[in-house]
């Protein structure tokens, strides 16, 4: 077996090359082979980033540094710091700032918030099971509460499941996040909410923002996308797509063409996230949302996500859609795993609100009553103009004409919203976080409708409000 | 060494039988139970990877009844249990309708024993719920900022020690909300290896440039804050605006305190700002529960931004800051949470009140003194009982988190089933929230057990752990941990 050496094998071969190759080879693959070895061997030469500095440099520059303070100070006159105290419960009829007036700024919509069923469920619940709960839903923080909040829910919305989280913000900033990641598109309305985007930016993916209700700039943006896709189709069969709409939009008060938009999604194939807070409990005539308003499948809408804190008059959110869709949140979704579950009384408050909602389906058309005419008596108020539409109870009053600049608009209304105070009744701007947001709507004061109002309260406070706006802006 | 070779085997058998089964469940040979998408839809763009969801399928359903298990009563001491079985591998549950009752329960953050259905916070609450209702509706800056909230900063900054005080309806959110509100691009944050997620998607959100210290380790965090300064920003070579240095108080997964005098040090001796987020710490270390400050005798005035939360020893929901009054201010006008989310639950907030008064002594009692003592107790006991019998045990000499080392996953599974089926609940936990060879089973104490429970659950993991072999400890009596980086525990001298 001498022929298998090693040395034979690799002799051979060479000596068969030194024999038939021409000298100047030899002496050319020498060289290389040389130059090859030095290179593995020598000393990579990093370019010099840092600059040797001396010790001594270096306790200079650590000397002389100076931060900045960990906060700016806040004016003492900032509008948004000096809060309304509300003595007692902010229920129909609110105490602020000692004055009692009729609450038109709280989302109290159908008036749960003072229910006597739901204080003394939640009272059963708080006896049952204290206030807390001590753990994430992974670690013995799951309650029989939730699991049936989760089960009615589903049912209520007519999907296979549901999930809750402890926060309303959260909702929402969760579960975008736990579908889209880097590399995916997310198509989003101007006028979607901070939460959202929030979310959208917890995710990484790229935003495309369409202009707010225009279908037309949506199709544009996703024929874009289409022709983007044809010239790289393999990084386009991974590349998931969203659309991120509101059902009632908190800033403007309109609805989303949902059904143009269910049109959109199967013929681009992409998927719609619903979001809901303002329109759970509201829309459609047993309060289902605006799947039901517009008379649609509800398994056509990949993901509905909602707070519990305006209509259902508790705290926390949830999500429904199918189980393919929301078993996922539970291992990904931030706000899900890595955080205490609701409160067992809270999540007890919502049941009982529910069935109230399943049992007296008329209060929707009631409250919808109630807007429609608030909605007409604020018509024609000189230098106050309504943003939303007739059925929505969350209502802007946008000034006309702007007085100049943003801070004299936001100190003219808040004359208006003061002169309203100080008659009874009560009313808020709208806040946002001037340098946060994407596209910052004007300043505005909010109106919100209850079911509680009756409508001499309703007349009373437009006619206030026709008042204030003469006297404080011209 | 032998035990590492053995964790790493466990999971290569895992993996195997994993794409086995996804094999045999690709070609139809066997059934395939998890959701699917919708006929409508099967040509769009998958929702998920098939990868990312290979652990899910093929390890954690194995495993799935250790965690969210349901309970059907006050997370106390003792708690009871909706039974539940499964007849497919853990795909599906079915509740049997039983309840077992009275389980130690070692799991939920209950460190002083608030979570109570009857007594004074239970009653306060009660009253406060019928007067004002569960709910809010509103947010901070507009018709949500009740009189109760302005009781509770006051209450809060004065139990911290601090000049002013701002609370939010989550603790999770507290985080995630406040970070981006202090520090933004420019700004440069140091945080822990080990930080919490809620404190990584804060810096995330932020925008700020982040760079991770190893866990403890206050010479790595030194020589970060060095580079910082005397490097600037990268490429451009600006100076930082601010440095923002995250640490927590007790870290949930192991156990340890953070050495709070050196960090403080250094953040003076490299002017940069110190965010300490106390959840676990808060109300369970120190001699009248005020958290990790007191514990270490050190003044509330050095940490700048002191964030805790009320989920774990006061029983209640929801997040605090505390700090100097500018900070406060400027967090009442750009928070987040301040303009966009809902304020807290008025009966939520009674419960807070009343039990810090407790702790506090200010009801009148000795009740928070005791607890507090109790819990310190308990913690020096259990841990010490645990180290005798051998196990290997992360953390901190103090802290009531009491981390016991499994390593290999297929004990994961058995320890949770062998201590239920013993009536004692735990949690263990494996990757993703632990690095992969470093499952553990984690012990929360709590002044609310009694030392018979102690004793009761002490025996149970002694017989368990001969079972499953899972005293991995070498030595007897003197705790050794078998990490090469001893930052976990920090040797605390009496002053």
């Amino acid at each position: 077996w001498e022929s298998f050496l090693p040395s034979r094998v690799l002799v051979q071969p060479v000596q068969l090359i030194c024999l038939y190759a021409p000298a100047y080879h030899l002496i050319l693959e020498g060289i290389l082979i040389l130059w090859i070895i030095r290179l593995l061997f020598s000393k990579t030469y990093k370019l010099q980033e840092r600059s040797d500095l001396t010790p001594k440099e270096k306790e200079e520059l650590i000397e002389e540094w100076q931060p900045e303070p960990l906060v700016p100070p806040v004016p003492k006159d900032h509008p948004a710091l000096n809060y309304n105290i509300v003595s007692g419960p902010p229920t129909h009829i609110i105490t602020v700032n000692g004055k009692e007036c009729i609450n038109f700024a709280s989302f109290n919509f159908l008036g749960l918030l003072d229910n006597e069923k739901v204080k003394s469920a939640a009272q059963a619940s708080l006896k049952k099971y204290g206030v807390g709960t001590c753990g994430p839903r992974g670690f013995y923080g799951t309650f029989d509460v939730h699991l049936e909040l989760e089960e009615r829910l589903a049912k209520f919305m007519r999907t296979e499941e549901a999930i809750i989280y402890s926060y309303g913000f959260a909702t929402i900033a969760s579960a975008i996040p736990a579908y889209s990641k880097r590399g995916d598109i997310v198509f989003v309305d101007e006028a979607a909410c901070f939460a959202i985007q929030k979310g959208l930016q917890a995710s990484r993916s790229n935003i495309k923002l369409f202009k707010h209700n225009d279908m037309a700039d949506l199709e544009r943006l996703l024929k874009e996308q289409e022709t983007e896709d044809q010239k790289n189709p393999r990084k386009a069969r991974v590349t998931r797509r969203f659309i991120v709409v509101e059902g009632l939009y908190m800033n403007t008060g309109d609805v989303c063409p949902l059904p143009e938009l269910i049109k959109l999604k199967y013929k681009y194939k992409v998927r719609i996230f619903l979001e809901e807070s303002l329109s759970f409990g509201v829309l459609g005539e047993h309060g289902r949302g605006i799947t039901e308003h517009f008379g649609i499948n509800i398994d056509d809408i990949d993901l509905i996500s909602a707070n519990m804190e305006n209509s259902l008059a508790s705290i926390g959110g949830f999500c429904c859609g199918r189980s393919f869709i929301i078993d996922h949140q539970r291992l990904s979704g931030q706000g899900y795993c890595f955080s205490a579950s609701l409160p067992p009384l809270l999540a007890a408050a919502a049941i009982e609100a529910l069935n109230i909602m399943e049992d007296n389906p008329d209060i929707f058309q009631t409250l919808r009553a109630k807007c429609e005419r608030i909605h007409e008596l604020l018509q024609g108020i000189s230098g106050l103009k309504v943003v939303g539409e007739s059925f929505s109870p969350a209502l802007h009053l946008q000034l006309e004409e702007s007085c100049g600049s943003r801070e004299n608009d936001v100190k003219s209304l808040k004359r208006v919203v003061d002169y309203c105070m100080n008659s009874g009744i009560a009313l808020t701007q709208a806040r946002y976080l001037e340098k946060e947001e994407k596209c910052l709507p004007p300043p505005s004061i909010r109106v919100v409708v209850t079911v509680e109002q009756t409508e001499q309260e309703l007349d009373k406070a437009a006619s206030l409000l026709k008042e204030a706006a003469q006297s404080v802006l011209n | 060494m032998l035990v590492a070779v053995l964790t790493y085997v466990g999971y290569g058998v895992l993996t195997l039988f994993g794409y086995l089964r996804d094999f045999m469940r690709q070609w139809k040979i066997e059934k395939c139970q998890n959701a699917t998408e919708r006929e409508e839809q099967k040509d769009f763009v998958p929702l998920y990877q098939d990868f990312e969801n290979f652990y899910n399928r093929n390890l954690y359903m194995r495993i799935r009844d250790s965690w969210n298990r349901p309970i059907c009563s006050v997370p106390g001491a003792k708690v009871d249990m909706m039974e539940r079985v499964s007849h497919d591998y853990n795909w599906t549950f079915t509740y049997t309708g039983r309840v077992i009752k009275d389980i130690i329960n070692m799991g939920s953050y209950n460190y002083l024993g608030f979570a109570q259905k009857a007594g004074t916070c239970q009653e306060a609450a009660a009253k406060v719920l019928s007067q004002y209702g569960a709910g809010v509706c509103s947010t901070r800056q507009e018709m949500g900022n009740l009189d109760k909230h302005e009781e509770l900063e006051k209450l809060v900054a004065r139990f911290l020690g601090v000049e002013s005080a701002m609370a939010y309806g989550m603790g999770f959110a507290t985080n995630s909300m406040n970070i981006p509100a202090l520090v933004g691009k420019g700004c440069l944050i140091l945080s822990d290896e080990l930080n919490h997620a809620s404190l990584v998607l804060g810096a995330r959100l932020s925008g700020a440039t982040i760079r991770i210290f190893k866990h403890n380790n206050m010479q790595s965090l030194e020589k970060l804050l060095k580079d910082a300064i005397v490097h600037g920003q990268p490429r451009t070579r600006r100076p930082w605006k601010k440095i923002l240095i995250l640490v927590e108080g007790i870290y949930s997964m192991e156990g340890s305190i953070v050495r709070l005098p050196e960090v403080i040090a250094l953040k003076k001796k490299y002017k940069s700002y110190l965010y300490l987020d106390e959840a676990h710490s808060i109300g369970a270390l120190g001699p009248t529960g005020r958290g990790v400050v007191e514990y270490f005798g050190l003044s509330p005035e050095d940490v700048d931004v002191m964030m805790g939360t009320f989920t774990k020893s006061f029983g209640a929901a929801g997040g605090y800051i505390g700090g100097k009054k500018e900070l406060i201010d400027y967090l009442r006008t750009y928070s987040h949470s301040a303009v966009y989310a809902t304020s807290l639950s008025p009966p939520v907030v009674e419960q807070i009140i009343t039990s810090m008064k407790c702790i506090m002594g200010e009801d009148g009692t000795n009740v928070g003194k005791a607890r507090v003592q109790q819990l310190a107790e308990n913690t020096r006991y259990f841990r010490r009982r645990l180290k005798e019998m051998g196990f290997i045990i992360y953390g901190n000499e103090d802290s009531p988190v009491v981390p016991l080392m499994l390593y290999m996953p297929a004990k994961i599974g058995a320890f949770g089933r062998e201590m239920l089926k013993r009536n004692i609940g735990v949690v263990v936990v494996g990757f993703p929230a632990t690095p992969i060879i470093e499952s553990r089973a984690r012990f929360c104490l709590s002044a609310a057990h009694t030392k018979e429970m102690l004793d009761t659950a002490l025996k149970e993991i002694n017989e368990v752990g001969d079972l499953l072999q899972l005293k991995y400890s070498r030595h007897r009596l003197v705790p050794l941990l078998d990490r090469p980086f001893d930052e976990t525990t920090y040797e605390e001298t009496e002053d």
